[in-house]
């Protein structure tokens, strides 16, 4: 008898090419990521047809990596779970198609995944989720306060208005001269400076959980260009300090507010500017002692990767979700 | 020995299968719908009707481009993909290519294009010989009128091959008078799937790991980031 599930999980959302094999949900038995942040560091940023030409270089050597890393035979496979969206469309196509040509050639169940919803499902890989939670979902594309009363049940209480984190932080790092990705270099350089510059927080309305960071870009903007005009030269560390400072208390804030308010068992916080020490040291701070456990993922499952697809396609696949050979890649796929 | 053929790399979409030399299904469209939501479901239904399992395949062959970057990918990650799962060979034919087999007994140079927007087109010059189509001007993308030029210089009868061929019919008639031959049925403008893998028979199997699009073009950005170092380079 069999009794355990092994999902294959794909992801070509933005620039990783990436595939993994996951049992129950919760334990990786193959975790392969093609990187190509070294491609698009000339370009200083992800460009969507170079992105989406490194994937199909990349799709079949990635799987066949997972593959033989899993020592699984196909019939062990119980589902090919893919990101559906949201990412790059081109991008995005490649995992579809490639997902949807496995399971009619090996016959699979198809299971589509949000993206998102695999971030938060990175931290079952690490930890079993209690519910009701909290998902602060913070990357380059996405800020989000996310609340799951249940398995596979996601409700989105707060998002961006404007600019995600992840890309206040690159637009900022670019003000300053870094080369991309600017977010882990503005974290560190911000560990060096000293918050002595008073940059804006967006609190918007009372009991909103939703956040803009574009006041706060102008404000770096202005700050930079007034200081120039008064022939002063402000230390690069002192921004990047202030500024990190005016991001974290923001997500701080409202991410303990939200937990308060929905009683929740857990906080997980997701996405690729998790991994960012600044906003770890912050939240770690503010959940001390409150008794609601804070699940901070290794960075390895905060940037995007495939276990985190696979994790929470397995839910999916338990729940029933199936997709047809019809599956598109849909851009801009809301978390439901 | 069953042959699976598949063409996404332009408007048409195109699935053939070949069992012992013999075509025994073929599905194609020439809309402009969705490659993406479209081909599984294709390639699914044409098995079913013929009455065969993907197990059955023994080998895969797709048009490789040139055409729409994502067309061409779409088809060419679902090939290499199947091909990889069910462990047979795939083969990457190129699309003008395919085009050019609707020539197969015109005694003459041969033109596939296909459309590459403002004036330029994705092109090569072919002829059959011996009943193979051997390549005489390689494949390009270049502007029409500069190809044109080309063409005329080698005073030959040319027969244009293109499903893009309004857009560029009077120019061809303009510049190559009495040399051009242009089928007037969009019949014979457009890739047979078919045709596609009896190309794909006579071309050696690619890897499954390392076969590429033909794009015959860098993206944009890489473009002009070679061009900003050359710039670079020469002060
Ligand atoms: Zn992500």
């Amino acid at each position: 008898m069999k009794n355990a599930t092994y999902i294959l999980g794909i992801e070509s959302s933005c620039d990783e090419t990436a595939v993994a094999i996951v049992k129950d949900g919760k334990e990786i038995i193959a975790n392969v990521v093609a990187s190509q942040i070294e491609s698009h560091k000339r370009f200083g940023g992800v460009v969507p047809e170079i992105a989406s030409r490194h994937h199909v270089e990349q799709i079949t050597i990635v799987l066949q990596e997972a593959m033989e890393q899993s020592g699984l035979t196909w019939d062990e496979i119980d589902a090919i779970a893919v990101t559906q969206g949201p990412g790059l469309v081109g991008a995005l196509l490649i995992g579809v198609s490639a997902a949807k040509a496995l399971a009619f050639a090996k016959h699979k169940p198809l299971v589509p995944v949000h993206h998102i919803a695999g971030h938060i499902y990175a931290n079952r890989l690490l930890e079993e989720l209690q519910f009701p939670l909290l998902a602060l979902v913070v990357s380059g594309g996405h800020t989000e306060l996310v609340l799951m009363k249940e398995h596979g049940q996601f409700e989105l209480i707060g998002q961006t208005r404007d600019d995600a984190a992840g890309e206040a932080y690159d637009k900022v790092a670019r003000m300053l001269d870094m080369p991309y990705p600017g977010g882990p270099q503005i974290d560190l350089l911000a560990a060096q400076g000293e918050e002595n510059l008073t940059f804006p927080r967006a609190w918007l309305e009372q009991d909103s959980f939703d956040f803009s960071f574009s006041g706060l870009k102008s404000a770096v903007i202005n700050t930079i260009h007034n200081a120039q005009q008064r022939g002063e030269t402000l230390k690069k560390a002192d921004i990047a300090a202030s500024f990190q400072a005016s991001v974290v208390e923001v997500l701080t804030e409202k991410t303990f507010n939200a937990a308060e308010k929905y009683q929740v068992k857990q906080v997980l916080i997701a996405g690729g500017v998790a991994a960012n020490k600044g906003l770890r040291t912050s939240l770690e701070n503010k959940f001390a002692g409150t008794g609601i456990p804070l699940l901070i993922p290794p960075i390895k499952f905060c940037t995007d990767n495939a276990a985190m697809i696979a994790a929470a396609g397995t839910i999916a696949y338990q729940q029933g979700r199936r997709a047809g050979l019809d599956l598109n890649a849909n851009p801009s796929l809301p978390l439901q | 020995m069953y042959i699976l053929g598949l063409d996404t790399s332009n408007q048409l979409l195109g699935v053939a299968i070949m069992k012992d030399e013999q075509v025994i299904g073929e599905i194609t469209t020439n809309i402009a719908r969705n490659h993406s939501v479209r081909l599984m479901p294709a390639i699914n239904q044409l098995m079913e009707d013929v009455d065969m399992k993907p197990e059955q395949l023994d080998k895969i062959v797709v048009a490789k481009g040139p055409g729409s970057y994502t067309g061409v990918r779409i088809g060419l990650t679902t090939a290499k993909t199947m091909a990889w799962a069910l462990q047979i060979p795939v083969v990457g034919v190129s699309s003008l290519k395919v085009l050019g087999y609707q020539g197969k007994f015109f005694d003459g140079l041969i033109c596939p294009f296909f459309d590459a927007r403002r004036g330029r087109v994705y092109t090569g010059l072919y002829q059959w010989k011996d009943g193979n189509l051997e390549i005489v001007e390689d494949e390009r993308n270049v502007a029409m009128e500069e190809w044109l030029k080309l063409l005329s210089s080698k005073e030959q009868k040319v027969l244009f091959l293109s499903p893009d061929m309004k857009k560029h019919q009077t120019t061809i008639e303009t510049s190559m008078p009495s040399l051009a031959v242009i089928p007037d049925a969009s019949a014979y403008q457009m890739a047979n799937p078919s045709h596609l893998i009896l190309a794909g028979e006579n071309e050696a199997n690619d890897s499954v790991y390392h076969i590429t699009p033909n794009y015959l073009r860098l993206a944009e950005a890489e473009a002009k980031w070679l061009q900003a170092k050359e710039n670079h380079a020469n002060g």
